[in-house]
């Protein structure tokens, strides 16, 4: 059993320690496929002395230089369910692109969409003792932030200062070395199924490989999916994936929500399966070649042939006009975005002042999706892909990859999460050697 | 009938095993790699030539081989010499060469230690130079340049033919051998034969008279005449000085004179030494001339 939240300082580290080694993979696991891209980290953006976002949002600092994505197994609304299966799949897909990289491997980050997360809000405030904000009273502001009760087998994913405000001034990024009397934060929490995320741990040190991050897939795919003035602006992601649909908000650059509805590409296969009586590989081959859903008078005259291989001629023989296919398609697509759509309600979507919705994912490439959409979700959708970064294959842009991407760019710059800052001292044991030293540090 | 086919046709599984993946991972850590690749080969090739030739038997049978190819293609007949061909030389120092060198014809060129033959060769008295070389066809071909006899020297009782540098060329039996040739006398004179030509050159006026050069204390010449005559030669310009004796001989006709020797030592001051009984006659003429005033 490992303690993700105590892990995730030490996690931090792994992938500080994988990007000065230069190399380090992606790993996502959905539930129709698991996709593994090999980064590595010399562009001339990395050996940049500033800090801060460099030119093309950082994205110049690392390249692809191996990619590949393997048919997911045993896992269900993005949780794992057979663990054999997906230890399996994760070795496949690993194994391919450190083939495709020619170069080992041992640091991973992971991102997964299921798990149920739940966002949280956290407010904290504390009156400074100083009137210059300190990177001390940061980590008391932090601190102060009381903790709901996430419930029992949850844990922590991520943990991120969204807001911070001196006195009456708010939006601050960073409020260090201003002058006031009060310092307020707003904390962004998210916390998952903690059962969920200990099978991926399992999983992927069963793979003998370092996990140097985790991340929430509706939390990457909006940061690979949204540009950056609707990411400022305020903007919702979903990820339209195989299992489930990950919904994330973001505002100022900030995620401030995010949620998953169980519900995604596979439950449409799974309807044109049982609707049409065909297998589930036939059913995804015609959903992908023929799928839409919005019908129109052509599509009463094209007509598909589903087969099959009973040996009874009559029934290998079906046919089904292409509007049947919508028929069965359309309905399941509405529930999931109609089930978005309550997730948004039920967030506060409508009070933030940018009404953007960006769809992405495997699911969203469904024909006529940009017609059905608005109708649900509101007149600002689009059909978004991921950023372009160097050296990702031609087969792996498409938007189904986009929480790959985002994860990448997460490696390349992380948000600063609650364990990246200082701790306060008075969390330090008394006795402590450090509490000592941090004395010393700060008194002289 | 109709055989029915199992339509569950178990799939191979893509996934790769555990142990498939540790190796794979294995294989990709660069140290490893760099073992495998280049450490593992070097290391075995050292290991089994070093184990090989460890064992004399092998090595011995290497050796062997490598010589049984040289052979193999030293043998072929386009580098066989066939013949030895000696050329500018006289039939007797011919044979003496064919001996020295005592080839074992026919032999590969290979074997053939050319740079030796001609020192070898060279180191003979009468041959002066000899320049060889294999023509086509697997002829040794030696030109011999041979030494030209210009004088001979008595040493003792022995008589040598030197050439004009004073290198001997061969052993003379007698004198009237080669009676056309100078004769020289003395311990050190071959050293000195160029001198003693120019003075032989010099003394050609004379030459019907001529006996031979005497090399003196290994520093200066003297001039052999008939009758015992000696011309006393100084150590520097010899010839200058029996230039001027000659002179003086035409003269005065002084070499027909009763002289023992003439002393040219002092080129400013030539000294006649006359035979005995001619002093005494000198003396008579002197006394008759002015016997009366001695009487």
């Amino acid at each position: 059993m490992i303690d993700l939240y105590e892990s995730q300082r030490a996690m931090r580290n792994m992938r500080k320690a994988a990007m000065q080694r230069g190399v380090i993979a992606i790993l996502d696991v959905g539930t129709s496929k698991i996709a593994c891209l090999v980064l590595r980290f010399d562009g001339p953006e990395h050996f940049r002395e500033n800090d801060g976002v460099g030119s093309l949002a950082g994205q110049s600092a690392f390249r692809v230089i191996g990619a590949a994505t393997t048919r997911s197994r045993g896992v269900r609304f993005g949780e794992i369910d057979a663990m054999q299966e997906t230890e399996r799949a994760v070795r496949t897909a690993v194994q391919a692109a450190q083939k495709m990289a020619n170069v080992r491997v041992d640091h991973v980050i992971a991102c997964f969409s299921g798990a149920q997360p739940r966002s949280y809000g956290l407010a904290g405030a504390i009156d400074l003792h100083d009137t210059v904000v300190s990177e001390q009273d940061v980590a008391r502001v932090l601190a102060s932030c009381d903790v709901p009760d996430i419930g029992h087998d949850r844990e922590v994913l991520h943990a991120q200062p969204v807001n911070f405000a001196l006195d009456h001034r708010s939006g601050m990024s960073d409020p260090r070395g201003q002058i006031g009397n009060q310092l307020a934060c707003d904390m962004h929490l998210l916390t998952i199924d903690s059962n969920v995320v200990q099978n991926l741990l399992y999983c992927i040190k069963r793979c003998d490989m370092e996990l140097a991050g985790l991340a929430s897939s509706a939390y990457v795919s909006g940061i690979a999916s949204l540009v950056e003035d609707e990411q400022e602006l305020g903007a919702a992601c979903i990820d339209m994936g195989g299992g489930a649909t990950g919904v994330s908000i973001f505002i100022k650059k900030h995620m401030i929500y995010a949620d998953s509805v169980r519900l995604g590409g596979d439950h449409v296969t799974h309807d044109i399966s049982k609707g049409l009586q065909v297998p589930l590989t036939v059913a995804e081959r015609i959903k992908t070649f023929y799928g839409g859903v919005v019908a129109t008078g052509m599509d009463d005259r094209e007509m598909i042939e589903i087969g099959g291989d009973t040996g009874d001629w009559e029934h290998d023989r079906r046919t089904v006009s292409r509007s049947e296919l919508i028929g069965i398609m359309r309905p399941r697509v509405e529930e999931i975005l109609e089930e978005v759509r309550a997730r948004l309600d039920s967030a506060g979507f409508e009070h933030l002042p940018s009404q953007q919705i960006v769809l992405t994912g495997g699911a969203s490439q469904i024909p006529g999706l940009d017609g059905l959409a608005p109708k649900i979700l509101g007149n600002q959708v689009r059909i978004g892909r991921p950023l372009r970064v160097q050296g990702l294959p031609q087969a792996a842009t498409g938007a189904a990859f986009a929480s790959c991407v985002g994860l990448s760019l997460f490696a390349a710059h992380p948000q600063d999460e609650w364990w990246d800052f200082e701790m306060p001292m008075d969390r330090y044991p008394a006795r402590s050697l450090k509490r000592a030293v941090k004395w010393f540090k700060d008194n002289w | 009938m109709q055989k029915v086919e199992n339509a569950r046709v178990s799939r191979r599984d893509p996934a790769p095993s555990r142990w498939a993946f540790r190796i794979e991972r294995l294989w990709l850590t660069p140290v490893f790699r760099q073992l495998v690749r280049v450490g593992l080969p070097a290391f075995s090739v050292v290991f089994f030539a070093g184990w090989f030739f460890s064992n004399p038997v092998n090595r011995e049978a290497i050796v062997a081989q490598i010589a049984d190819i040289r052979r193999s293609v030293a043998e072929r007949p386009e580098f066989m010499v066939k013949l030895m061909a000696v050329d500018g030389a006289s039939a007797a120092l011919a044979e003496d060469i064919r001996l020295a060198a005592a080839l074992d014809l026919p032999k590969s060129s290979f074997d053939l230690d050319l740079d030796q033959m001609k020192t070898q060769i060279e180191e003979m008295q009468a041959v002066a130079r000899a320049d060889l070389r294999i023509r086509p066809g697997g002829i040794l071909q030696v030109q011999v340049t041979e030494r030209v006899s210009a004088i001979i020297w008595r040493e003792g009782e022995t008589l040598a033919l030197l050439d004009k540098t004073g290198k001997r060329v061969a052993v003379l039996g007698t004198r009237t051998d080669r009676s056309d040739l100078p004769l020289i006398v003395g311990e050190g004179a071959d050293g000195v034969v160029p001198q003693a030509l120019r003075i032989m050159a010099a003394a050609a006026p004379i030459e019907d008279r001529l006996r031979g050069l005497v090399r003196m204390g290994e520093r200066r010449w003297d001039l052999v005449l008939d009758r015992d005559q000696r011309i006393l030669l100084p150590e520097k310009s010899p010839v200058d000085a029996l230039e001027q004796i000659i002179a003086q001989d035409h003269a005065q006709d002084l070499f027909s004179r009763d002289l023992v020797a003439i002393d040219m030592r002092n080129a400013v001051r030539p000294t006649l030494r006359m035979a005995p009984p001619a002093v005494e006659e000198l003396r008579r003429i002197k006394a008759l001339e002015l016997g009366d005033l001695f009487q």
